[in-house]
């Protein structure tokens, strides 16, 4: 006979305010089984698991059922106290009667009689439960960072520094992300590149970290201290350990007509190609949709003069496993395209620019050199007006519905470098909020103004019109003044919002974490565990998880690499027992579960069988790993003869926790 | 503030003016502006607070051309333009009011226009 504790906790009045835990705690009482039933104010408390300790000793309990909070969130703490008073953690029951009762209920009578349904259920399922023991499996001690930006760089180095093996995968020839593209950094000023570079060369020297470019993440398999991943390193038709990035045959290269990406597109590159001068790795890349050779097969200077004779127009994409004990995302962030927004005449004229071509405008790498010209025809602007949240703070028909936090900072640095460096340009900043919370960040946003005479205007550009003598007739409102502007411009600056990675949403659906409606991935907790996906062994870092500046993606990077490493260290995890396992008599043998497990944990095996005719018969059952498996369930939906079922959640304690609940 | 007026103004104009973040883009793009003596972020802003009764009075309702420059432009979806139609029928449809008096009536007969117009126009518009 089962000795059965109930436990109703108020949770102050989060539960007590809407529930009679009184009337639950007693009629739970009268349940078959049920030998104790109290309330208490905190279960949670040290008190409260005191009771819960003592209850199991003194009534020799042989399950408990706790009414509180979401099991996400106290779980675990009862589990443990069980475990302490020698009951085996798995006979613990929740019943959420906070999240899925009180807060969502107004009426006592219904909330109460809500409540006291969810417990029976508990109960009827704690009756069926069953001691189980976790298994442990070990840790590969060994990380992947997705994306090579000053995310995934910064995360690296210190998993690096740590001790452990770190995989950076980057899509692109070189490492560096957006940050290699931006000319100074704000609020100090301080160059981009001479702060960056010297991390991308660390990272490349430091003999933990294999930088993978040119690579992308094709498959994840695996679970948490053990996931396989398939990587494919892409042809770049150059032998990476031949090559020494003399850059002669970016030179030679007949073909320099191609839109160069790193500029923006500003100027062009030749179709074998180093992207910067400071590239990690500093190896060359043959670009496909340009090169003669590779398109026509008529040309080949490249190979002719490359001396170590690093090129290779014969190679493949090449598809790489490993395997890693944690993976962090850093796959960062793109302005968004602005097709859309006609009346910012993006497209029609060259002068209206967005903030990241400014950037590689006033780079000394950049097309000018650094000197800031009109792409148009070369000359100084004289006038510059800078649009503020094009594309943020939009309602969902027109952009994204939240703001891009930088921009506010990087358009007051860029009004401020403009007026430093060419006192004769008048700068106009339209804006509807300047947003500055950060360390320094208003004091910057004040020094624009105050010492640099920035014109900041509160309110929103309408319309730019490119005219036909080059200049821009910028038509906008300023809402102080109570009226509309017309500012002859001779360039225009849009501060696009930015939106994460578009290869960010097929590697949320590999790495089977969550995303929001904007495709940033979403975090554990918005609060207490902003690093951690919801999913075991992956990790977030920088802007991929939401809009960042530079300091807060360093920051984050850290804390994610932090939270890796305390996995890293570990020489194994605790399994969760709660797995699937099949009953072979009731198999068929059909491979609907194999099909379904997302963690490749199911395989089959053949098996002999003693029949009642006393002969043997061999047949095909599937069978699952206990270390693989992580108790999702879909191999007991799929199993068509109901041979599937997961150690505690078993079909007939879901079917029990059903007939209590309709009873 | 006409509670009421208020009322009629966002259900017939089927805009919710609390989406406004208050850019002024609809004025920045309305090219009427310089006409008017309220601009398009006004109305939609006096429209919330309640304050229909000064807009009504205002010439600025027939210089809105409802080119619909700003219901395109709108980062927030408010639709201004419908707001401006909505005050300038609370105007025209507004009850007690005297737009029109059957001895104005002879100076505008015209040949061409029925009867039965005129009787429709003075039942609507007439007190």
């Amino acid at each position: 006979m089962q000795r059965i504790g109930v436990f109703v906790c108020h949770c102050g009045t989060n539960i007590a305010a809407t529930v009679d835990v009184k009337t639950v705690a007693e009629t739970l009482g009268k349940e078959p089984g049920v030998v104790i039933s109290q309330d208490y104010q905190y279960m949670c408390s040290e008190s409260g698991q005191n009771l819960v300790k003592d209850a199991i000793k003194e009534h020799n309990l042989t399950g408990i059922v706790i009414c509180s909070c979401s099991p996400r969130m106290h779980e675990n703490t009862f589990r443990k106290a069980a475990a302490a008073a020698g009951l085996n953690p798995y006979l613990v029951e929740i019943a959420n009667i906070r999240e899925q009762c009180s807060w969502i209920h107004k009426e006592i009578a219904t909330a109460t009689e809500k409540a006291v349904i969810l417990g029976r259920a508990a109960i009827a399922k704690v009756h069926l439960n069953a001691p189980l023991t976790a298994g442990e499996s070990p840790v590969v001690k060994k990380a992947l960072v997705i994306g090579g930006g000053i995310a995934g760089i910064q995360t690296a180095l210190d998993i690096a520094e740590a001790g452990f093996d770190v995989d950076i995968v980057e899509k692109n020839p070189t490492i560096g992300g957006k940050m290699a593209q931006i000319d100074k950094t704000f609020p100090t000023l301080d160059c981009a590149a001479c702060i960056l570079t010297p991390k991308m060369v660390e990272a490349s020297q430091n003999e933990r970290i294999t930088i993978r470019s040119f690579s992308e993440v094709t498959d994840v398999k695996g679970f948490v201290g053990n996931f396989t991943v398939k990587i494919k390193k892409k042809a770049r038709y150059v032998d990476e350990t031949k090559c020494t990035g003399c850059g002669l045959c970016t030179e030679k290269c007949p073909m320099k007509k191609v839109p160069n990406e790193f500029n923006m597109g500003l100027d062009n590159r030749s179709a074998v190609y180093i992207p910067f001068a400071q590239a990690v790795p500093k190896v060359a890349t043959i670009d496909p949709n340009y090169c003669m050779m590779l398109k026509t097969g008529k040309c080949g200077v490249c190979s002719k003069v490359c001396s170590v004779g690093a090129i290779n127009y014969k190679q493949q994409d090449e598809i790489i496993e490993e395997k890693y004990g944690a993976i962090i995302v850093a796959t960062g962030f793109n302005p968004i395209s602005l097709d859309k927004y006609d009346e910012f005449a993006y497209g029609q004229s060259p002068d209206v620019v967005t903030s990241l071509e400014l950037e590689r405008l006033m780079n000394a790498a950049g097309p000018n050199g650094g000197t800031l010209l009109r792409p148009s025809d070369k000359t100084h602007p004289h006038t510059i007006v800078f649009v503020q949240c094009v594309g943020s703070r939009c309602d969902d028909s027109k952009g994204k519905p939240y703001c891009s936090k930088i921009c506010c900072m990087y358009t007051a640095k860029h009004a401020m470098l403009i007026r430093e460096k060419y006192p004769d340009t008048e700068v106009y900043v339209f804006y509807i909020d300047v947003r500055t919370p950060g360390k320094n960040f208003d004091e910057f946003y004040r020094r624009a103004v105050e010492q640099y005479n920035v014109h900041y205007i509160k309110g929103m550009v309408g319309k730019v019109t490119p005219k036909s003598d080059g200049k821009i007739d910028v038509q906008a409102s300023d809402l102080l003044a109570n009226e509309q502007l017309h500012i002859n411009a001779d360039m225009v600056v849009l501060a696009a919002a930015i939106e994460p990675d578009k290869t960010a949403r097929p590697l949320a659906t590999m790495l089977t974490t969550q995303m929001d409606t904007n495709d940033f991935f979403t975090e554990a907790h918005p609060k207490l565990r902003p690093v951690e996906s919801a999913t075991a062994g992956i990790f977030l870092s920088g802007a991929c998880q939401g809009p960042k500046d530079i300091p807060e993606t360093v920051a984050q990077a850290s804390a994610a690499a932090a939270k890796a490493i305390g996995l890293l260290c570990k020489n194994s995890i605790t399994c969760n027992p709660c797995v699937a396992h099949s009953n072979e008599l009731m198999c068929n043998g059909c491979s609907s579960c194999e099909k379904v497990c997302p963690y490749g944990a199911i395989t089959y095996i053949d098996k002999e069988f003693r029949m009642p005719d006393r002969t043997t018969k061999v047949r095909r059952v599937a069978s699952v790993n206990p270390a693989v498996c992580q108790g999702c369930g879909a191999c007991t939906v799929a199993c068509p003869s109901g041979a599937m079922d997961l150690n505690g959640f078993s079909n007939s304690q879901i079917m029990a926790e059903v007939d209590a609940i309709c009873k | 503030m006409n509670k009421n007026l208020k009322e009629q103004v966002l259900r017939s104009s089927g805009v919710n003016v609390l989406k406004c973040m208050r850019c002024g883009k609809c004025s920045g793009t309305c090219p009427s502006y310089d006409e008017m003596e309220y601009h398009p972020h006004q109305f939609v802003y006096m429209v919330e607070k309640g304050d229909i009764e000064t807009l009504m009075k205002s010439p600025s309702i027939y210089k809105c051309l409802t080119c619909f420059a700003c219901v395109e432009r709108c980062p927030r979806n408010v639709e201004p333009a419908k707001v401006v139609e909505a005050v300038r029928l609370a105007a025209v449809r507004q009850q007690d009011g005297n737009h029109l008096s059957p001895d104005m009536i002879p100076e505008m007969l015209d040949d061409d226009l029925p009867q039965q117009a005129i009787v429709t126009a003075l039942r609507k518009y007439a007190k």
